[in-house]
C-alpha cells in the first residue's frame, strides 16, 4: 500500500467534499470531479499494490506481479460515467444561470414554502370547509 | 385455479383493446370471464360437497417463500358462484347502462372479477393480501375513473382507497405476525394448528380492523355511502355483492380456529351489531336510493359479521347462506336504481312518482329481492334468517345478541318497505297501508292486465339481470339442502349446540319463526310511524359521524406531515450534505476509532506498507494535491477549470505508475473533453465566482467536516487494505480471460465477463446525454440544431476544400486550425478504430475508442463551428446513442440465439478470400456498441453545450469582475 496514494485520496476527498458543500454550481462540479478522481484512486488502492499492466502473454521481469484488473474495469466505466454526469451538472449550472441569473444552489423552493406557511400557521390545504355538510343526506 | 385468475387477467387486458370498435360485443365477451368462474365452480360441486377441498400450488420462488396457494372449499365455492354469476350479469347489464361501455371500465371490472376470484381461492395469507389490495385498486379506479373531472368523485375514490388500503396495511401487519407465530402463511395449515399467545391476539385484532374497513363496518363505514357516486353496475357488483363481502369472508375463513381466541368474538359481534343497527337506522332516512342501499349494505354486512364471527355451527350455516342471499338480493336492487336513474333522470325518492306502473316487471322483480331481504318464505333470505335467529336462542349472552339481531331486522323490514315505496310508489311523505296497497295493485295491473299507456319498454338486457338475480334468490330458497350440503363440511368444524341444525324451509313452529313474524310486524309499524320519528333522527344526526372522523384524521395527518417537513427539511443542500457526512462520521467512524483503540485492526508492520510504489508517484502526488487545493481556492471559474484539468492529468500519471494503461488512456481523453465542455459552458458564465455570503462559522464548519471526512476515508481505506485475508478475485478473471483467448483482462472484464455491468453503465451515459439535451435545449428560442437544418456547405463539389463553412465558436477563424483539424481527423479516426480492435489484446477498447473518435469531431467543431461539425459527420447524435445501445443489446440477445444466456459470448470463425481465417469474439460487437454510443455522447454534448450556447442568450450576463 502506497502512503502517497493514500494521502492523495484523502486530500482529494476532503477538498472535493468541501467544494460540494459550496453554493456555486461550478464549484460543485469541480468538487464532484475531484471526488470522482478520489474514488477511482481509492478503488485502485484497494486492489493491491502497483505492478505490471493486466495484459496477458507478456514477459514479466524479475518477479513483478500483474495488478488486479477488476478495480481497473470498475474505475474505467466510472471515469466515463463521471464524464457524463459532469456534463449533466454543467448543463444544470448553465440553465440555473440562464433562468435565475446565478449558478447557485438555491434552497428548495417547496421546503421554504412549507416553512413559511408553518410560521404563518396558515396553508392548511385540507380546509375545514371541505368537510361536506351532507353527512346524512 | 391459477389459470382461472390468469384467464381473467388476459381477458381484462386483451378484450377491451381487441374489440374496442364494437363496445357491445366487447362487453359480452368480457362477461365470459366471470361466467367461466361459475362453470368451473359448478363442475367442482361434487368434490366440495364431499368435503374434499381442491388445492393447488404454484412455486414461484420457493426459496423466498413465494408460493401461490389456492384452495376451493365450501365457503369459497359459495362466494365464487356469487362473484362469477353477479359479475357476468352486471357486465351484461353494463351494455345497456353505458350504451357505449368504456373499455377501461369494462377491463377493470373483469380485472376486479379476477382479483376477487383470486381472493376467494387464496390459501396463503400473503396471496390473499395481494388480491385484497388489487380489488381495492379496482374499486378506486371504478369509483373515480368514469368522471375524474368531478371533484366529489375524486374525493370519494380517495376516501375509499385511503380507508381500505390504510387498514389493509394494518391487516398485513396482522398477517405477518400471525404467519410468523404459526411458522407458515398457508391458511389451511394455520387453521389446522392455530398458534396461541399474546402476539396472536394482537394480530387477530389487526386483521379484524382490515376486515371491518373492507366490509364498511361502523365506524369505518363512511367510504361506502360516498362511493355511491360510482356507476350503478360498479355499486351493484363491488359495493354490494362482491368486494365488501370480502371482509366477512375473511372472518368466516378464520373463525373456526380463532373464535375462542382473545377479543375475536366480542369484537366481531359488537361491531357487527352496531353496524347492523346504525346502518339500518340511517338507511331509513336516505332520500338518494343508492345511499339508502349503501347504508342497508352496511347493516347487512354487520349482520353477516355477527353470524360469521360468532363461531357456532348454526351461525356459520346462517352466515354463509346469508352471504349468498345478500349478493342475490342487493345486486338487483342496485341495478333497478340504475334503471330508474336512467329512465326518469333521478334516483331520489322524493322526485320519483309512481314509476312502478311504468316499469312493472322491474318493480315486481325488486319486490322479490326485497322479500328475500326481509326474510319472507320461501326465499333464501328466509332460510338464512331462520337459521340466524335459531343460532342465538340458547340463552346467556346470546339473548343480547338475539335482541340486537331482531332490532336490526326490524330496521331491515322498515327500510325495505321504504325502498319499494320510494322507488315505485306514490306518496312517500306519509306512508299509509292503503297507499301501499294501491301502489301494489297498480303495478300488478300494469304488468298483467294489458295495455297501460304509461308502461315504458325496457330492453331485455336491462331487465333480465334484475329478474334473474331476484328469481335466483327465490329459487335458491327452494333448495336449502344443496347449501346445507355444501357448507356443512366447513360448519362442522365449529361447535354445535344440541342436535345438528340443518338449513330448511320448515322447522316447525318455534321461537325463530315467531321472532321472524315479529320483525315483519314491527318493521311495518316502524315504517308507517317513521314520519313522526324524523325529529329524533335530526337530533341524532348531530352526533359525530364516521365521515367527520375520517376528515379529522386526515387533517391531523396533513398537520403532522407539515410539522415534520418543516423540522427536517430546511431546504439547504449544504445542510443535508453535512447531516449525511456527520452520520457517516458518527456511526461507522466511531466504530472504526473504537476498533483502532482496541487494536483489533492489523498493525502497520505487516510489511505491506511502503511510502510509494515508485518515486515518481510522490512527485505527481504533490502536483495533484497542490492543484486540487488551488482549484478550491481560486476565484476565477476558468482558473478553477484549468486547475481541475491539472489534477486530472496528474491522476492519469498516477494510473500509469500503478500499472493501469487502459485507465490512463481513457482518463487522458476524458480529461481533455471535460476541459473542453467546461470551457464551452464557462464562456456563458461570469468570469468570477459569486461572492461568498456565508458566515465564518459556516465556512469553518464545512472545512472541518470535509477534513474529518478525508481523515475517515484515509483511515478506512488503510484498514480495509491491510485487513485483506483472502486472495483477490482479480487474478481469477485473468484465467477466465485467458480461456476466452483475450489478452487485455480489463477489456475482457468490460465486454464479456461483467458485460451486464457495462450495459447498465452505457445506459446511464445515454440517459445523461438525453438529460443534457433536455436541460439545454428546452425552452430555447432557436430550433434544435440538427445536421439537416444546416445548409450543405460544399456548394461546389471538389473545389475550395479549405473554405471553412462555419465560424469557430471561440476566437477568430484560423486557417491553420481548420487545416490541421481536417488533416488530423482521418488519422484520429483510424487511431480510434485501431483502439477498438486492439482492445482485445492491447490497451484500448470501446470506451476509449469512442472518446478518441469524439475528440476528432470536437476538433472539427473548434475549428469551424457547428456547420463544420455537421459537414464532418452528418448523423444525428441521438441516432448514434440509440444505435450503440441497440447494438449492445442485440449482441446480448445473440447470446440467447446461440443457446446460452443473455450476453454470453462465443467466438465466430470463418474464412474470407483475402483475409483468410478470421476469428471474432462476439464481445467485439458489444464493444462496438459501446464505441458508437460513446461517440454519440461526445457529439451530443458538443452539439448541445457547444453550438447551442454559441449565441448569446437573451439576457445580459451579470458577471462580476
Amino acid at each position: 500500500m502506497s502512503l502517497v496514494l493514500l494521502v492523495v485520496v484523502g486530500v482529494l476527498f476532503s477538498i472535493g467534499f468541501y467544494l460540494l458543500m459550496q453554493r456555486s454550481l461550478i464549484r460543485i462540479v469541480v468538487g464532484f470531479v475531484l471526488l470522482g478522481h478520489a474514488a477511482n484512486l481509492g478503488l485502485l488502492l484497494a486492489g493491491g499494490p502497483a505492478g505490471a499492466p493486466p495484459l496477458l502473454g507478456r514477459h514479466l521481469p524479475g518477479g513483478e506481479r500483474m495488478t488486479d484488473p477488476l478495480p481497473q474495469a470498475m474505475a474505467l466505466t466510472a471515469i466515463v460515467i463521471t464524464f457524463g454526469v459532469t456534463a449533466f451538472l454543467l448543463a444544470l449550472a448553465y440553465r440555473s444561470w440562464l433562468f435565475l441569473d446565478e449558478d447557485k444552489v438555491q434552497d428548495d423552493v417547496e421546503d421554504r414554502r412549507v416553512n413559511a406557511e408553518a410560521r404563518r400557521g396558515a396553508g392548511d390545504e385540507y380546509a375545514s370547509h371541505e368537510v361536506a355538510e351532507e353527512d346524512h343526506g | 385455479m391459477l389459470m382461472l385468475v390468469l384467464f381473467h387477467a388476459t381477458v381484462a387486458l386483451v378484450v377491451p383493446w381487441a374489440l374496442r370498435h364494437d363496445r357491445r360485443v366487447m362487453t359480452y365477451v368480457a362477461a365470459l370471464a366471470p361466467l367461466a368462474t361459475v362453470l368451473w365452480a359448478a363442475r367442482q360441486t361434487g368434490a366440495v360437497a364431499e368435503g374434499r377441498p381442491i388445492a393447488e400450488r404454484f412455486d414461484w420462488a420457493p426459496d423466498l417463500g413465494l408460493v401461490l396457494q389456492f384452495r376451493l372449499d365450501g365457503p369459497a365455492w359459495v362466494l365464487l358462484l356469487l362473484v362469477g354469476g353477479v359479475g357476468a350479469l352486471v357486465l351484461a347489464y353494463s351494455v345497456w347502462y353505458f350504451g357505449q361501455p368504456p373499455p377501461l371500465g369494462i377491463g377493470v371490472l373483469v380485472a376486479f372479477a379476477g382479483a376477487m376470484t383470486g381472493l376467494v381461492l387464496a390459501d396463503n395469507l400473503l396471496v390473499l393480501y395481494v388480491f385484497w389490495e388489487l380489488t381495492t385498486l379496482c374499486s378506486y379506479i371504478l369509483i373515480g375513473g368514469f368522471s375524474p373531472e368531478i371533484k366529489e368523485h375524486r374525493r370519494a375514490a380517495n376516501q375509499a382507497l385511503l380507508m381500505t388500503t390504510g387498514f389493509g396495511l394494518v391487516m398485513l401487519a396482522g398477517f405477518v405476525v400471525l404467519g410468523q407465530a404459526a411458522g407458515t402463511y398457508t391458511i389451511s395449515a394455520i387453521l389446522a394448528r392455530p398458534p396461541q399467545g399474546v402476539a396472536v391476539d394482537v394480530a387477530l385484532v389487526l386483521i379484524l380492523l382490515g376486515a371491518f374497513a373492507k366490509s364498511a363496518q361502523v365506524p369505518l363505514h363512511s367510504w361506502l355511502p360516498a362511493a355511491m357516486v360510482a356507476p350503478t353496475p360498479v355499486s351493484a357488483y363491488l359495493h354490494a355483492a362482491a368486494m365488501v363481502q370480502a371482509g366477512v369472508y375473511l372472518v368466516a375463513r378464520l373463525t373456526p380456529a380463532f373464535a375462542e381466541t382473545g377479543a375475536w368474538r366480542p369484537l366481531v359481534v359488537v361491531v357487527g351489531l352496531v353496524s347492523l343497527i346504525v346502518g339500518g337506522w340511517q338507511a331509513l332516512w336516505q332520500d338518494d336510493l343508492k345511499r339508502l342501499l349503501a347504508y342497508g349494505t352496511i347493516s347487512q354486512l354487520g349482520f353477516l359479521m355477527v353470524l360469521c364471527g360468532a363461531g357456532t355451527r348454526t351461525a356459520a350455516l346462517a352466515g354463509l347462506a346469508l352471504l349468498l342471499a345478500h349478493g342475490l338480493y342487493k345486486a338487483p336492487m342496485f341495478l333497478v336504481v340504475g334503471v330508474l336513474d336512467h329512465r326518469f333522470g333521478t334516483r331520489r325518492g322524493s322526485e320519483l312518482y309512481q314509476t312502478g306502473r311504468r316499469i312493472p316487471f322491474a318493480a315486481l322483480a325488486t319486490a322479490l329481492a326485497v322479500a328475500s331481504m326481509v326474510g319472507l318464505p320461501p326465499f333464501l333470505g328466509y332460510v338464512a334468517k331462520e337459521a340466524a335467529l335459531e343460532a342465538f336462542t340458547h340463552g346467556g349472552v346470546d339473548v343480547a345478541v338475539l335482541a340486537g339481531v331482531v332490532a336490526g331486522s326490524v330496521f331491515t323490514v322498515a327500510y325495505g318497505l321504504r325502498f319499494l315505496q320510494a322507488a315505485f310508489g306514490g306518496n312517500t311523505e306519509t306512508p299509509t297501508v292503503q297507499g301501499l296497497k294501491d301502489d301494489a295493485v297498480s303495478v300488478w295491473q300494469s304488468a298483467f292486465r294489458g295495455a297501460d299507456g304509461a308502461r315504458v319498454r325496457l330492453p331485455r338486457v336491462a331487465l333480465w339481470p334484475i329478474v334473474l338475480l331476484a328469481v335466483a334468490g327465490f329459487g335458491a330458497g327452494l333448495v336449502p339442502g344443496l347449501w346445507q350440503e355444501m357448507i356443512a363440511p366447513y360448519a362442522d368444524r365449529l361447535p354445535a349446540v344440541g342436535k345438528g341444525y340443518e338449513l330448511s324451509l320448515w322447522h316447525g313452529l318455534g321461537l325463530p319463526i315467531a321472532l321472524g313474524a315479529l320483525t315483519w310486524v314491527l318493521g311495518a309499524g316502524l315504517y308507517f310511524l317513521s314520519p313522526r320519528l324524523r325529529p329524533v333522527w335530526a337530533a341524532l344526526s348531530r352526533l359525530p359521524t364516521g365521515r367527520q372522523g375520517y376528515h379529522v384524521v386526515l387533517k391531523g395527518l396533513f398537520k403532522t406531515a407539515r410539522g415534520l417537513t418543516r423540522r427536517t427539511q430546511v431546504g439547504s443542500l449544504p445542510v443535508y450534505l453535512a447531516v449525511i457526512v456527520l452520520t457517516v462520521l458518527l456511526l461507522p467512524g466511531t466504530s472504526l476509532v473504537m476498533a483502532l483503540n482496541r487494536g483489533t485492526v492489523p498493525s502497520l508492520e505487516t510489511g505491506r506498507v511502503q511510502p510509494w510504489d515508485h518515486p515518481v508517484q510522490l512527485v505527481i502526488g504533490v502536483v495533484v494535491v497542490s492543484a486540487a487545493v488551488m482549484a478550491a481556492w481560486v476565484g476565477r471559474r476558468l482558473s478553477a477549470a484549468l486547475l481541475l484539468g491539472a489534477v486530472g492529468y496528474g491522476v492519469v500519471g498516477l494510473f500509469v505508475v500503478h500499472g493501469a494503461p487502459d485507465l490512463a488512456l481513457t482518463s487522458l481523453v476524458v480529461e481533455t473533453l471535460t476541459l473542453i465542455i467546461l470551457v464551452f459552458v464557462l464562456r456563458r458564465l461570469p468570469e468570477r465566482f459569486p461572492p461568498l455570503r456565508r458566515t465564518r462559522a459556516a465556512r469553518v464548519g464545512s472545512a472541518v467536516i470535509s477534513v474529518c471526512l478525508g481523515a475517515f476515508v484515509t483511515t478506512f481505506l488503510a484498514v480495509a487494505v491491510l485487513s485483506r485475508q483472502y486472495a483477490p478475485v482479480g487474478p481469477g478473471y485473468a484465467r477466465e480471460a485467458a480461456e476466452e483467448d483475450a489478452k487485455n483482462v480489463v477489456d475482457a472484464l468490460l465486454v464479456d465477463l461483467r458485460a451486464l455491468d457495462t450495459l447498465g453503465e452505457i445506459s446511464v451515459l445515454a440517459a445523461a446525454a438525453v438529460g443534457v439535451a433536455a436541460l439545454v435545449l428546452t425552452g430555447m428560442r432557436e430550433e434544435r440544431p440538427r445536421h439537416r437544418d444546416v445548409p450543405e456547405p460544399a456548394e461546389t463539389p471538389g473545389g475550395r476544400w479549405l473554405t471553412a463553412p462555419g465560424h469557430p465558436p471561440l476566437g477568430p477563424p484560423s486557417v491553420l486550425l481548420a487545416v490541421t483539424a481536417r488533416v488530423l481527423t482521418p488519422t484520429i479516426l483510424v487511431f480510434s478504430v485501431y483502439l477498438l480492435f486492439a482492445g482485445h489484446n492491447q490497451p484500448g477498447g470501446g470506451f476509449v475508442g469512442g472518446l478518441v473518435a469524439g475528440t476528432a469531431f470536437v476538433l472539427r467543431y473548434l475549428a469551424g463551428g457547428m456547420r463544420e461539425l455537421s459537414a464532418a459527420l452528418p448523423v444525428d447524435a441521438s441516432v448514434l446513442i440509440g444505435g450503440g445501445l441497440a447494438i449492445a443489446l442485440c449482441t446480448g440477445a445473440g447470446g440467447w440465439l446461440a443457446g446460452g444466456n443473455f450476453l454470453q459470448s462465443t467466438v465466430l470463425e470463418w474464412t474470407w478470400p483475402v483475409f483468410g481465417h478470421v476469428k471474432l469474439p462476439t464481445g467485439f460487437f458489444f464493444d462496438l456498441g459501446v464505441y458508437v454510443l460513446v461517440l454519440g455522447l461526445v457529439l451530443s454534448l458538443t452539439r448541445t453545450l457547444g453550438s447551442s450556447l454559441e449565441k448569446e442568450p437573451e439576457k445580459v450576463s451579470g458577471g462580476a469582475s
